[in-house]
Formats: structure tokens, sequence, C-alpha cells
């Protein structure tokens, strides 16, 4: 085809758009990365990424295999339902590595957190007023918190 | 602006060898766990639940979660009488210490968690401007955080507020359903550490799953219904007033 | 917390869309409608308004260069921003924009300002020297036609490409109201309207900012100001902010006899939060104003000086008030939480990458653009003509 004399100068501009789409879709189809739309308009690789993250918290079937003791006083108490890390916090790295100290909770701060008499708690749950129930003294003078009933001998 | 030429050329090798990790991605993590097979929700028990913020530390313990921003946090909700538009909400730092006891008799108060509800048509995936932000097949709304933009707009779409972004990181961030703990068969952090099971992790497509046995004898709701989400964290007994 | 009112969801505290934000629809309105001013003589063919055809389309380009910037500083990773190209996520609105914008600045503006000064271009990089002359060398594309039938071609592609122009210029600022628009979870944006006020007003602000450099460039050039020129701009300008304050009302009215779940926390917090930047800046002194201004020069029969100072007055107010839009939109729709319980305050930064003194100078950038662009491509007909040498001129012809 012939280019009429005139309109040249259009057909270089097209040319220079044609030449810069054209050097788009070719360094577009280098730089994508490959495992892009493997299972949607995402980077398929990064699941994996994400799921590789290191895990804090152990899961209590991990802290049950060595302490089978405690696992058994806790499931005949009120606790039964209350995982090991709950109270004790992430312990992964106890797992991991037994002589890692778990450090030990602190009962004076940890039992209010949940049983401090407070209206906005659910009715059927257990809660006291701390300071007037126990005159000061830490809540595991009475209470065993792997089976917390007194009748369960508190004290030892 | 703040980037001169100098800068310029030595951040471009770097950049170069950056986006090659993002090119080529990393091998599978969990070889033993086939996506295909579970479909993730959670279950909440609101009367279950005693604001004691277990969940909230649980979550930033393990997740790496900044200060002041959360993928998980608790309410407290204080309706007085039948005055359900005007609830008295607070989330002091996000309830991560738990709430101060209070004596009010007035009303009736609750505790509603929150997070990401990983809802199956998600605003906040649908207006990503470059798939950075994605539901997984087997139904957990993730960020990749190496190739978000940090524009935010995913933000402004979550009609929850569960979305922030990382204030060092400079990009999205929110709840992923412990995706790097659900895959290896292990609760969410949030679940392990909730000491009277008001958080229960589900999957919806496995057929002994507990929840489905719970939900044929309660009344559950998922949050802003009226969004049309497909938000699947379902709430049981949530009050009308929770928005 | 401080600068908390009543409860926010915890991540709701900090804004994460700042001042930035708000100068990029502003910025992209002003392209759009200094684009629409320049098609009203190209395409419907309105004389009058010829004398800023050419500044209009530099205005235009010179915003239009400086639209993207605000958007990179305001992004986390500015690095990425390229990802948008490779792979752009069609159901996202804001993944349009790499492409509207390119196609915006390529396809209709360099095109059509191509066209149109490709006479003026292949003389320049005939009577320059150095490095001028390289540049103009360049920008003939190596084609020196410029022949009666050549120039005659130009004139109907240029109006083709003005009349994809108009579409164009429509959805370049129409998407921008749709990023807002389209989002659901929040009832300040959420509305069909959005787009359309978005595009009148912008059509508005780049009228009178188009309206108002044509006068100080005039008036800096020591020449006469054309009358009927910017008598033409300022009824156009008039009607067409009469559609854009009609549009607003609609949507207020329309919010408030709705009076659905979020009313009682948005009129909260017009009422306190956005009393200054809404009802005052906005409403009062940005729109009522001027139209009223506007109206008496269609009504009465004032004196040339008057009608100017009456142009340049409601032309700058115009200008704060559609700022002012800009701002209630984009801030204002973070103010609230989505729990419709409480509100929050927006600190803008100082000398922060997203603070003051960058929107100033992002202001101040797209000026400086343009009068570079201006002294490369002067727009001004009758100078070009008088600087031609004679051989030039002679072969032109």
């Amino acid at each position: 085809m012939r280019i009429p004399k005139d309109a040249r100068h259009l057909f270089r501009l097209a040319g220079l758009f044609a030449v810069g789409t054209l050097s788009f879709l070719v360094i577009r189809s280098f730089i994508v990365p490959r495992s892009f739309g493997q299972y949607g308009h995402y980077r398929g690789a990064s699941i994996a990424e994400i799921a590789a993250h290191p895990v804090h918290f152990a899961g209590h079937q991990t802290c049950e295999t060595c302490h089978a003791d405690v696992a058994q006083t806790k499931s005949s108490g009120k606790h039964a339902q209350v995982n090991c890390e709950a109270c004790h916090g992430p312990q992964a790295k106890h797992a991991d590595d037994p002589s890692i100290d778990p450090g030990k909770p602190d009962t004076a701060v940890l039992c209010v957190r949940c049983h401090a008499a407070s209206a906005a708690r659910p009715k059927g749950f257990p809660q006291v007023d701390a300071d007037a129930h126990s005159n000061g003294l830490p809540c595991q003078t009475c209470h065993q918190p792997h089976n917390p009933a007194i009748a369960a001998g508190g004290s030892k | 602006m703040n980037i001169t030429r100098r800068r310029l050329l030595v951040l471009l090798p770097a950049a170069a060898v950056a986006w090659e990790s993002i090119l080529a991605g990393t091998p599978e993590a969990s070889p033993n766990y086939a996506m295909t097979e579970h479909w993730w929700s959670m279950l909440i028990d609101i009367p279950k639940c005693i604001g004691c913020g277990n969940c909230v530390r649980a979550c930033q313990a393990e997740n790496d979660v900044p200060d002041g921003f959360f993928r998980t946090w608790v309410e407290r909700y204080h309706v007085d009488d039948w005055n359900l538009a005007n609830p008295h909400v607070i989330s002091p730092d996000g309830g991560k210490e738990g709430f101060s006891s209070t004596q009010d008799d007035s009303g009736k108060y609750f505790f509603v968690p929150k997070l990401c509800n990983h809802c199956a048509d998600s605003p906040c995936t649908q207006v990503c401007p470059v798939g950075a932000t994605f539901i997984t097949p087997d139904g957990v709304v993730l960020v990749d955080q190496k190739y978000c933009l940090g524009c935010a707009y995913c933000v402004q779409a979550c009609p929850y507020g569960c979305r922030y972004i990382h204030p060092t990181k400079k990009v999205a961030d929110k709840c992923t359903l412990c995706y790097h703990r659900i895959t290896k068969g292990l609760t969410t952090a949030c679940c392990e550490a909730c000491p009277t099971g008001a958080r229960q992790l589900a999957d919806l497509k496995n057929p002994n799953d507990p929840i489905h046995a719970f939900l044929k004898t309660h009344s559950v709701q998922v949050l802003k219904p009226q969004m049309a989400t497909g938000a699947k964290v379902f709430y049981n007994a949530l009050d009308g007033s929770v928005r | 917390m401080p600068g908390v009112e009543g409860f926010m969801y915890p991540n709701e505290v900090s804004l994460y869309w700042s001042v930035l934000i708000v100068l990029y629809p502003f910025i992209t309105g002003l392209v759009a409608g200094a684009f629409i001013l320049a098609s009203l003589e190209r395409v419907f063919r309105v004389e009058a308004v010829k004398p800023t055809y050419r500044l209009a389309l530099l205005t235009a380009l010179a915003f239009l260069i400086v639209a993207p910037l605000p958007l990179q500083l305001h992004l986390g990773h500015p690095e990425r921003s390229f990802e948008m190209y490779l792979t752009p996520h069609r159901s996202s609105a804001m993944a349009m924009f790499g492409f509207v914008y390119l196609w915006y600045l390529m396809a209709v503006l360099v095109v059509e300002i191509w066209l149109d000064y490709r006479a003026d271009i292949v003389r320049l990089s005939q009577s320059t020297t150095g490095w001028k002359r390289l540049l103009y060398r360049i920008m003939t594309l190596g084609s020196d036609n410029i022949s009666q039938g050549a120039l005659r071609i130009d004139e109907r592609v240029g109006w083709l490409v003005t009349l994809i122009g108009i579409p164009s210029a429509f959805l370049l600022h129409g998407y921008v109201g749709f990023i807002f628009g389209s989002i659901k979870a929040n009832p300040w944006w959420s509305s069909p309207l959005m787009p359309v006020v978005f595009i009148f007003s912008a059509m508005v602000s780049g009228i009178a900012a188009v309206m108002l450099l044509y006068m100080a460039a005039t008036r800096l050039r020591r020449q006469p100001i054309d009358m009927r020129c910017v008598d033409t701009i300022a009824m156009y300008m008039f009607y067409i902010f009469i559609v854009d304050f009609s549009l607003e009302m609609l949507d207020l009215i329309h919010r408030i006899y709705e009076a659905d779940e979020s009313f009682r926390s948005l009129d909260f917090m017009v009422h306190t939060r956005l009393r200054f930047s809404q009802i005052v800046l906005q409403l009062i002194v940005g729109t009522l104003t001027p139209i009223l201004l506007l109206a008496l020069t269609q009504v009465t029969k004032l004196s040339a000086i008057v009608r100017k100072r009456i142009y340049v007055i409601s032309a700058s107010l115009a200008l704060i008030g559609i700022f002012a839009m800009r701002w209630n939109v984009v801030i204002g729709g973070q103010l609230f939480s989505k729990s419709f319980l409480g509100y929050t305050t927006y600190k803008m930064a100082l000398a922060t990458r997203e603070g003051l003194l960058v929107s100033i100078a992002l202001t101040i950038l797209p000026l400086l653009i343009l009068a570079v662009l201006v002294k490369l491509l002067p727009p001004w007909t009758e100078q070009t003509h008088a600087s031609i040498p004679a051989a030039a001129a002679a072969q032109a012809h």
C-alpha cells in the first residue's frame, strides 16, 4: 500500500506508538512473576511464602506429649478446656528446645483477667471481687490453676 | 522528590535482585496440605466471651502485629434497654489487656471479638489494583506483602475496619487466619489462646467439623450482612446493636 | 485516644489517604476541565474562545504530567507502581488509572498538541539554533512537510482526536469519581452520582483555571484581554457551575430524605468536623458566591473592567470551592467510623512525604511546567507569526 505523501508524518507517529506498545509487551512478558495467575489474579507462590511463617504457639497437643501428667490433672477440672498456652503464652521455642525456660505466669495478673467480677461478663461465669475474696493472698494459695476447685486440693 | 539520581543508581540493582525473588517465588511449604479440601471460617460464640483479651495478645505474639494496629480485637458493647441504635462501645487498646470491671447494672453488656471475616466476595480483594490481595482456594483472604503497593485502597474498601497499612513495612496487613498454622494442622493462635472456646476455627468443607452440628441448633449471623460480602465469621447470639 | 470522639474501630483511628489524595482528583479535574474548554472551540466551533485554545491544551498537559506524582508519593512502595501495568486487576477502578492516564496523555493530548503545533515546530526547527533546534527537530519526527495538503490532513485528524478526547476526558475524571463512588463500605462516598459530580466540578475548575491563566498571561504580555473570549468562557462556566451545583444538591437532598443508617453520623460530621471546609468554604464561599457573581454578569450590563474583576474573583473562589469539595470527599470520608459511632481527626503533617510543603510544591510544579511549555510552544499566534524569519515564512508557502 502506498502512503499518501502528505500523511507520512502521521504514520511515523503511529509507528512510534507501535514500537512503544510492542516493547512494553515484550518487557512485560519477561518481568511478570512466574507463578502469577497459578490460582487466580495473584502470585501463587505467595501462598506458600505466607504458609512458611514461623509458628509461636506450639499448640496443646505438642505440650501434652511431654506434660501428660499436667494434662491428666487438668482433664478432670474446670480448666479442662483451657489450653496450656492460654495462660503460659507462646511456647513453640520451649517445645523445640526444652532447655529454654518457659517462664512462669504471674497469677496476680493472670487470674483476674478472666475472673475479676464485672457486670459485663456472662452471668454464669465464675467471677470474684479479688480484693475482698482473698484479702490479698495469691490465688494459688487455695486454687491449683490446673484444677482450680478447692476440693481438688489447692495448696500443696 | 526524595530519591536522588545517585540513590537511584544504588537502588536499581538492589531492586532487580529483590524482583528476582518475587519472580521466582518459593516452593510449597506444607506438602501434605491440599488447598482444595478446605474452606475455612470461624465461629464466635458471643455468650462465651469473657473479654479477657487473650486472643488479642496471642495474635500479636504469633503474628508480630505492630502496636496500635489490630488483626483481631475485642469490643465491649453496652446497650441500654431497647436503644439498639445507640450502643456505647469501647475497645481500649483493642481490648488487649482486657476491660476494667464495671458494676453498672443498667441495660446489658457483652463482648464482641472481631477479626477479618475472610469474605467469599470480598470488597477488599476486588479493589486491589495489582492482585496483591486475594482469597486462596481454601477461603482465606491474604496479602502478598512482596507485591503490595501500599495504596490503601483495600483498607478503604473493608466495611469492618480489619485492614491497616503496616507502619514500617508500608504494605497492607491483616488477619491471615494464621494460615501458617492451619495449613500445618494447628488451630489459629487466637483460638488456641481463648480460654472459654468462644472462638472456634471451622472448616466448612469438612463434614465432621463440629460447626455443622452447632449451626443446626443455633441462630447465627455475620457482621453487616447488608454489605453482601459473603463473610465467613459466624457469630452466635449476635445482638442487633452490633455493627 | 487523642482526636477520637465516640468509638472508632481501632484500625480506623489514623487516616490512610492524606492531603495528596485530595490533590490528585483536584489536578486531574483541572486537566479534564481545561481539555473540555479546548474542545469547545475545536469540536463545538465556539469561535469566541479561540484565544485560549492552545493555552488550554498546554495547561491540560502541564497538569497531566504532574497528576500521577501525588499518587506515587503517597504509595507505601512507589517503586512497585509499575505492577499496575504488569498485572492490572480488571475489577479494580484504580488499576485502570494507568491505562486511562497513558491513553489520555499519549493518544489524546500529546497527539492533539503535536498536530496543532506541527507547522510551528517545523518553522522553529529551521529558525532556531543549538539545543533548541535539536529539540524541535526531534519533535518534527523528521518530517518537515507542512504543505497545504499535509496541514489539511492534520486539521481533520486533530478534529477527530478532540472528538475522541471529550469522552476520554470524561473517562479520565469520571473514573476518579468512580474510585470513590464504588466503595460500598463507605456511605459518604458510595453514590452513583459521584463520577458525574466529579466531571462537572472538574469542568468548572478547569475552565476557571484556564480563564485565570489567560487573563494573567495576557496581562504579563501587556496585551489587551479579549473580552468576547472571557465573556463566553464565563458564560459556559456559569451554566456548568449551575449543573454541578444542582447535582450536588440532588445528592444532598437525597441523602437527607432517605436518612439511611449512616445519615445521623454523617450529618453530625458535616456540622462539626467539616463545618468550615464543607459549609463555609465549599458551599458558601466556593459555590454560592461565584454562582451569584457570575449570574450578575449574565443578567446586568456591567462595564468591562467590572466584569473582568468579577471573573477573576469568581474563578478564584470556584477553584477554592472545588479544592474544598475534593478535601471534603477524601478526608471527610475517613473522619467517621464505619461503625457510625465515632469520629477521628486528620492532622496534616508539614514536612513529611505526605505533608503540606509537598502539596504546595505539587500545586506550583504544573505552573512551572506550563511556563516551560509556553516558552517552547508559544500559544500566542500573533507573536509566533511575527517572530518567523522571512525565509522560513516564504518556504512555508
